[in-house]
């Protein structure tokens, strides 16, 4: 199959499409979604002999074409929360990859704090977008990125003025209706200025059984003393891709916390891209992965620490059941100068099945003397003697088996500091451990 | 109430078992001693349908059942109980939740309501109060961290909470100094009842100067070599267990 096999029909799409999309007018917007297309057009889908995407394969992905659903609404009634309804003050939906206002609902905000979809915002304030897209997920190496780049048409939009403290969560919605094949390319832009403070909950959820690719791009600039926490659920239907490239920019002082749960879609990948940009600045990036079937299910991050004394932890734990696999491929990296560097992560897999698979590998490149690196990973199955224990003291196989599985899962799932969050979190996997 | 004939077992395939005879009555409390490796864990672990424990020979009745057929998780239900030598820890699991799991899996499975939060919670705290449990043991993983002897309590608070009607206690006394046993000992006695039974394994006489046996049985060589009343635990503390052709000399 060559490269223009599988990009045409999109660049085709992109060239009927691209007049109609939402601030098509913007000059600078124009030339980033060129640029984003022409990009997607020389380098293709990537393949198994890239590097960064040697264990997984997105063959599967090319066969199909998938196109921008039409404008046609699907109706639906009403969308679940991840948390109890009385928490979520701040959601917006998107169904399809398009906004859908009667679904959702934006409190009262505190002044300095917007928060609404992309499409509104590039109608309404551009001038506050401009610079600000496209620039942290700037079109370069990253085929699906500048796919998103050249389609992208709604998302959500985040800016924190100096100093704002957003108490309540944001979550966003993005449904997939399986009605058609469609590609959504969802766009988040969070922009917090130094000293604010926000959590966002990305909930990814597919209910129909057609393929579908959702193609996710988040830029995320944490200023100088700022605080962001970033916490996804990937519940996409079995049928569907989800690729998925956050990049976060974190200054002096500052704070970016992510969380990943993955459990849907047939192939995945949650690509986490931080980079420091000032001294002090702390991240945070965990998850849980649980996937069974043939499913497929890729965590890569990178973790540029461009400056000195910045602390970095990494905690994903994945439980693989039947046939499915699973990648892991974390890179720190050290830069000369980059002194009094604390950096840890950890990847720690149990295998379900005998038929399971995962790939980890963990990258340092450490380029400083004066640094604290470390990196773990381990694959195990669940003990017998633990399984026998809880047996005799009455709980069945199954039963034994979730109980410990929770366990393991629940150690990757504490890190997440915001108590509604974890808990959510852990009756997420509570489900997925009853087969749901 | 168990009944086990001529029982063989073998451990990656070789004998350790070798033609076990032994019957309990109800309310019945039976002492098994005996040397190391005499096959006294072997029993507990095949009285409780360990695997890798292979029966090659011989039956176990239970309450009229046949045990060997039965899965862990139903002689349990059923109200076999086996506290064990080196209870397992089992991070990221709250001594609670696995308690209530176990309580609520056995009623469930005998017929009774699965208790809510709250039920339990009052359960939970009689039963710690009697074996001078903290609430704080309750909320650690299971026997993470614990102690031997909070290890040891930890597995009569699960003997005293799924309530069995056969008790196995295997080396129970290991480990523990002897405060510890005297409140592990006090928790199995206030067990004790005209319908439950317990086999207590133990190496040493010492516990059982606290858990008193209606008899004494002596393992050596995957045999049963001789029972007896609770005199017969006092007269091996004195001349050991030579005359069963075991040197303990080293």
């Amino acid at each position: 199959m060559t490269v223009t096999a599988t990009t045409s029909p999109y660049l085709d799409q992109f060239r009927q499409l691209a007049p109609t999309l939402p601030g098509g007018r913007l000059p600078w917007l124009g030339a980033l979604r060129c640029a984003g297309a022409e990009r997607f057009a020389a380098l293709g889908f990537p393949g198994t002999r890239q590097e960064a995407w040697k264990y997984t394969n997105l063959r599967a992905l090319e066969k199909v074409v998938f196109a921008p659903p039409p404008a046609a609404a699907v109706s639906i009634d009403r969308v679940s929360s991840v948390l109890p309804e009385d928490l979520v003050r701040h959601r917006l939906v998107f169904v399809d990859g398009r906004f859908r206002a009667a679904l959702s609902a934006v409190g009262d905000l505190p002044a300095g704090v917007a928060i609404t979809s992309l499409a509104a915002a590039l109608e309404a304030t551009p001038d506050l977008l401009e610079g600000h897209l496209g620039r942290l997920g700037a079109v370069d190496g990253h085929a699906l990125l500048a796919l998103n780049t050249a389609f992208a048409e709604d998302g959500a939009v985040l800016l924190l003025s100096r100093g704002v403290d957003l108490e309540a969560p944001v979550e966003l919605v993005f449904v997939t209706t399986g009605v058609t094949t469609a590609m959504t390319s969802p766009r988040l832009l969070v922009v917090a200025e130094p000293d604010s403070r926000a959590t966002v909950i990305e909930h990814h959820v597919g209910l129909g059984e057609t393929a579908s690719f959702s193609n996710v791009v988040a830029e995320i600039e944490v200023g100088a003393g700022a605080r962001l926490e970033h916490y996804k659920v990937q519940r996409e239907s079995p049928a569907a891709f989800h690729i998925a490239v956050a990049t976060a920019r974190i200054g002096r002082d500052a704070c970016y916390d992510n969380f990943v749960l993955t459990q849907g879609a047939q192939l995945s990948r949650s690509e986490i891209r931080a980079v420091f940009a000032g001294t002090g600045g702390d991240c945070r990036l965990s998850g849980a992965y649980m996937v069974r079937g043939h499913q497929h299910c890729d965590t890569t991050t990178l973790i540029d620490h461009a400056e000195p004394q910045c602390s970095s932890r990494e905690v994903y734990k994945g439980a693989l059941d039947d046939h499915s696999r699973a990648v892991f491929q974390g890179k720190i990296v050290v830069r000369p100068g980059a002194q009094r560097t604390d950096g840890h992560q950890l990847n720690r897999a149990l295998l379900l099945s005998e038929h399971a698979e995962i790939d980890s590998k963990p990258e340092l490149e450490i380029y400083a003397d004066d640094v604290k690196c470390s990196h773990g990973c381990t694959v195990g199955e669940l003990e017998d003697t633990a399984l026998f224990y809880l047996r005799s003291r009455g709980i069945d196989r199954v039963g034994a088996r979730a109980l410990l599985t929770a366990a393991f899962l629940n150690e990757a799932i504490d890190e997440i500091p915001v108590e509604a969050v974890r808990t959510a979190f852990q009756d997420l996997t509570a489900d997925w451990l009853q087969g749901s | 109430m168990l009944e086990i004939k001529n029982l063989h077992a073998s451990v990656a395939g070789k004998p350790i078992l070798k033609g076990i005879d032994l019957s309990i009555g109800p309310g019945e409390v039976h002492a098994i001693m005996g040397p190391n490796g005499s096959g006294k864990s072997t029993l507990s672990y095949v009285l409780a349908g360990r695997d890798g424990y292979d029966v090659t020979d011989g039956s176990v009745s239970y309450d009229g059942l046949d045990l060997l057929t039965m899965e862990p998780e139903e002689r349990a239900a059923s109200g076999v109980f086996l506290a064990f030598q080196y209870p397992v820890e089992i991070p990221g699991v709250s001594n609670m939740t696995f308690l209530k799991a176990a309580l609520n899996a056995v009623r469930k499975h005998r017929g009774d309501k699965e208790l809510d939060a709250m039920e339990f919670l009052k359960l939970i705290r009689a039963k710690t109060r009697l074996l001078n449990m903290t609430d704080e043991m309750l909320k650690r993983a299971v026997n993470v961290g614990f102690s031997g002897g909070e290890k040891k309590r930890n597995e009569v608070l699960q003997m005293a909470v799924l309530d069995p009607k056969l008790a196995v206690l295997d080396e129970t006394d290991s480990g523990l100094d002897i405060d510890a046993l005297k409140v592990v000992a006090e928790g199995v006695n206030a067990l004790r009842g005209p319908e439950r039974s317990a086999l207590v394994i133990t190496h040493y006489q010492r516990l059982l100067d606290y858990i008193v046996p209606d008899f004494v049985h002596v393992l050596a060589h995957g045999r049963i070599q001789r029972s007896g009343g609770k005199e017969l635990a006092l007269e091996l503390e004195a001349k050991g267990y030579a005359e069963f052709g075991v040197d303990e000399a080293a």
